[in-house]
């Protein structure tokens, strides 16, 4: 359940971020969880709510980009797409990768009044 | 609340004890003073809280319901913020300073991971007793409960901390920056943290370890490095225990490693017995390269 602690961290640096520009709350919140991040979105909707409840971002829309997973083949330089962290490279079937998208965890953008 | 993982309820916070020392203290972790979702205090919480609890959001029913569409020239300002930060950016800002404290001092810090039961702490007292006249050793455990664990490193005479997460499923860099500002581990030493036993969370925590020991034993399946993949992507090292069981298990070692290397091809594998020795002089080896400078 780490999603607990991710949901916490980014009540946190919205709250800054609030604070910092004097703001009164986050109206809007765009977010970028890839798909290999290791976030179950299920978890995370389910921690969601219980914990932005009477903080800065209490009524704030959520919009979350899931950017898939892909890779780069070390070997053969081909780039594919990837479900799971371990697929290998369809074209020459090297393990050896580099990931290079899907791993995101990123607060993309905060509309605050 | 937390119904699931709970971490914030005031029996439930993080606590460091030093064995040996017999003064226990606790902290909140830092993420139970989010979201002002728990109403008690925490009268007693003087680290990092940069939050604003006078904050208000009394004036809810403002008579004027504005809609949040962006109008220009509403009366109230509109702020768009491009963060493009990381969600766990605090947290890897803290393993990097743990890692430069380590790479400063030569503490070679190792991060062990596993599930429940693959021997992690049985490892660890035997490394340490079979070691401990060649090298200096400080260890951090992390449970949800109990010091046992710590309680069995130190009849080892090795200065240990033991971090009770409460119901927390993993360790934290905060938490790794603490304990060893207590445990004060010396130069050209060897700090063994032993994390929740856990395959899934610790994998998104980066510590500030300057290796991550996935370690697997052979009563488990083989096909673990496919179910948890993020565990085997992130550890350099892989440490396949109980080998002195093989004759009684249906378990193929040749499998797991080509799951393990499907999941991470760069993986170097140390098959071991605690409690037979066998394949621990290869470990040890490697471990006294790595405070070799």
């Amino acid at each position: 359940m780490h999603e607990l602690s991710v949901v916490t961290s980014i009540v946190k640096i919205v709250q800054q971020e609030v604070h910092k520009i004097k703001g009164r709350k986050a109206l809007e919140l765009y977010l970028e969880i890839g798909k290999l991040s290791g976030v179950e979105m299920d978890s995370f909707y389910f921690v969601w709510p219980q914990c932005i409840d009477g903080s800065a971002l209490s009524d704030a829309k959520l919009f979350i980009e899931e950017p898939a997973g892909k890779a780069r083949c070390a070997e053969c330089e081909t780039e594919f797409h990837i479900d799971k962290s371990f697929d290998s490279c369809p074209n020459c079937n090297s393990p050896f990768k580099e990931i290079i998208a899907g791993k995101e965890l990123k607060i993309k953008k905060i509309i605050i009044k | 609340m937390c119904t699931t993982c709970g971490c914030s309820s005031d029996e439930n916070e993080v606590r460091f004890t030093k064995i040996g020392d017999k003064q226990s203290h606790s902290h909140s972790h830092s993420h139970s003073h989010l979201g002002h979702f728990h109403h008690h205090d925490h009268e007693d919480h003087h680290h990092e809280c940069h939050h604003d609890h006078d904050h208000d959001h009394d004036d809810h029913d403002h008579p004027h319901d504005h809609h949040h569409d962006h109008h220009h020239g509403h009366s109230h300002e509109i702020n768009i913020v491009q963060l493009e930060k990381d969600i766990l950016y605090k947290n890897q800002l803290t393993a990097e300073r743990n890692r430069g404290f380590f790479e400063a001092l030569n503490i070679f810090s190792i991060n062990m991971v596993s599930s429940p039961g693959s021997g992690k702490t049985s490892l660890l007292e035997r490394t340490i007793s079979d070691l401990k006249d060649k090298m200096a050793f400080s260890v951090i455990e992390g449970d949800q409960q109990t010091t046992n664990d710590a309680d069995r490193i130190h009849k080892l005479n090795v200065p240990v901390i033991q971090i009770n997460t409460g119901k927390g499923c993993h360790l934290d860099s905060e938490m790794i920056s603490r304990a060893v500002k207590e445990l004060k581990p010396v130069p050209d030493s060897i700090l063994m943290i032993e994390n929740v036993g856990n395959l899934v969370c610790p994998a998104m925590f980066d510590l500030g370890e300057l290796q991550r020991v996935v370690i697997i034993s052979v009563t488990e399946g083989e096909d673990k490095p496919l179910k948890y993949p993020d565990m085997f992507y992130g550890s350099q090292i892989c440490i396949i225990n109980k080998i002195d069981l093989l004759p009684y298990l249906k378990f193929d070692l040749e499998k797991l490693k080509e799951y393990a290397k499907k999941v991470n091809p760069h993986l170097t594998f140390f098959e071991v017995s605690t409690t037979s020795g066998e394949g621990l002089q290869a470990w040890y080896d490697y471990l006294a390269q790595s405070i070799k400078q």
